[in-house]
């Protein structure tokens, strides 16, 4: 829990901490770090709750640029200032980047090899279908399901499927969903 | 201009209109890099984005496996730090304007609101996923298998990747 990482034992731990986590995370993450990123920030950690997740991730993915980069910053951020912003994403990055560059060598001297080609493809297989469990936890965690989930459905048919622009689907959803939500608290 | 400032300077103009992530911006580092610069050929620039789906870490990692194969580990270097580098800076100070707010009316609602869209994304890069790996019938269990197990189980992610791993490298998929 961050209670032991935040309180009595003062920054080094924290920053610790968050380099080791996030170097976890990032190390773990296959075709996509999100789950691990949950997993981990949520579940094992409790850097945050799943509601904070979900609010910061959103909000990340609203943003341009990678969003676990930005999760990482913001975390880091929250928990250690300034060291603690530069700390995370370095954790997150430093150990896939010195992997990605092995990787980069390798695909140089055996990238055409038949076996390798076909691991890969079962290796994106599995990796899409921890993406839709992902989608399908974080739908989970939404209250009022009957009046939102719907947006949810919308940037799907916008994104995937006509290809829409993110950037005008993102905004016209906020504008709806977000205008809906505004409605609907001052109503309570 | 050399090589890895002009691979800087394109990066971090395209992580300004990453909306979505790294993948997000896959056609539009295609067009700069293959097309107008002649980087790389179109087949290494799919090779590149396969493994980058297959090697731990953030997705924004293809722009690493981008720069190393354009300029080496000076390029693999800055087009990472140009993707995340500007937006992070970004973002770290505007959190705070962010969390001064929290609680009121029009935060909750951005809050509520955005969670959904951020639902329909990850739905939207899944089927993307998949649609660009082109599964059979046996690849399309492995990612129903594990989409329903990673729901309902504890277990560790990283066993359905192994799992994949093997079943792909063993030519059932």
């Amino acid at each position: 829990m961050s209670k032991d990482c935040t309180n009595e034992n003062g920054a080094r731990p924290v920053l610790r901490a968050l380099f080791l986590d996030f170097s976890t995370v990032g190390l773990s993450g296959f075709g996509g770090v999100l789950p691990f990123a949950r997993r981990m920030l949520v579940e094992r950690r409790g850097w945050m709750t799943a509601e904070e997740f979900n609010a910061q991730l959103g909000l990340c993915q609203f943003l341009p640029g990678p969003n676990v980069v930005n999760l990482a910053v913001l975390v880091g951020k929250r928990h250690g200032g300034l060291a603690g912003a530069i700390v995370a994403p370095l954790g997150l990055l430093a150990g896939p980047f010195a992997i990605v560059v092995l990787l980069a060598m390798l695909y140089d001297a055996y990238g055409q090899l038949p076996i390798a080609q076909s691991m890969l493809r079962g290796i994106a297989a599995a990796g899409a279908g921890l993406l839709f469990a992902m989608a399908w936890r974080m739908g989970s965690a939404i209250r009022d399901k009957a009046v939102f989930l719907p947006f949810a459905a919308l940037v799907v048919l916008g994104v995937a499927g006509l290809r829409w622009p993110m950037l005008w689907v993102m905004l016209a959803g906020l504008a709806c969903s977000g205008g809906l939500a505004y409605w609907r608290l001052g109503r309570r | 201009m050399s090589t890895v400032v002009e691979l800087f300077v394109e990066f971090a103009i395209l992580s300004f209109v990453a909306f979505g992530g790294a993948t997000a911006l896959l056609p539009e580092m295609h067009r700069l890099v293959v097309d107008q610069h002649h980087w790389l050929d179109a087949a290494t620039f799919t090779h590149l984005y396969a493994i980058a789906q297959a090697a731990p870490g953030p997705n924004v990692l293809v722009v690493t496996l981008i720069g190393w194969q354009i300029a080496g580990l000076a390029g693999a270097l800055a087009a990472t730090l140009a993707m995340c580098l500007p937006m992070s800076v970004l973002i770290y100070l505007l959190i705070d304007h962010w969390e001064r707010f929290s609680g009121r009316r029009w935060q909750r609602a951005i809050s509520l609101g955005v969670a959904p869209l951020a639902v329909g994304l990850i739905f939207s890069g899944a089927t993307l996923i998949t649609q660009s790996v082109g599964l059979s019938g046996a690849a399309f269990g492995v990612l129903a298998v594990t989409a329903v197990a990673a729901v309902r189980t504890r277990w560790h992610p990283l066993w359905f990747i192994a799992a994949g791993a093997i079943l792909g490298a063993s030519g059932l998929l």
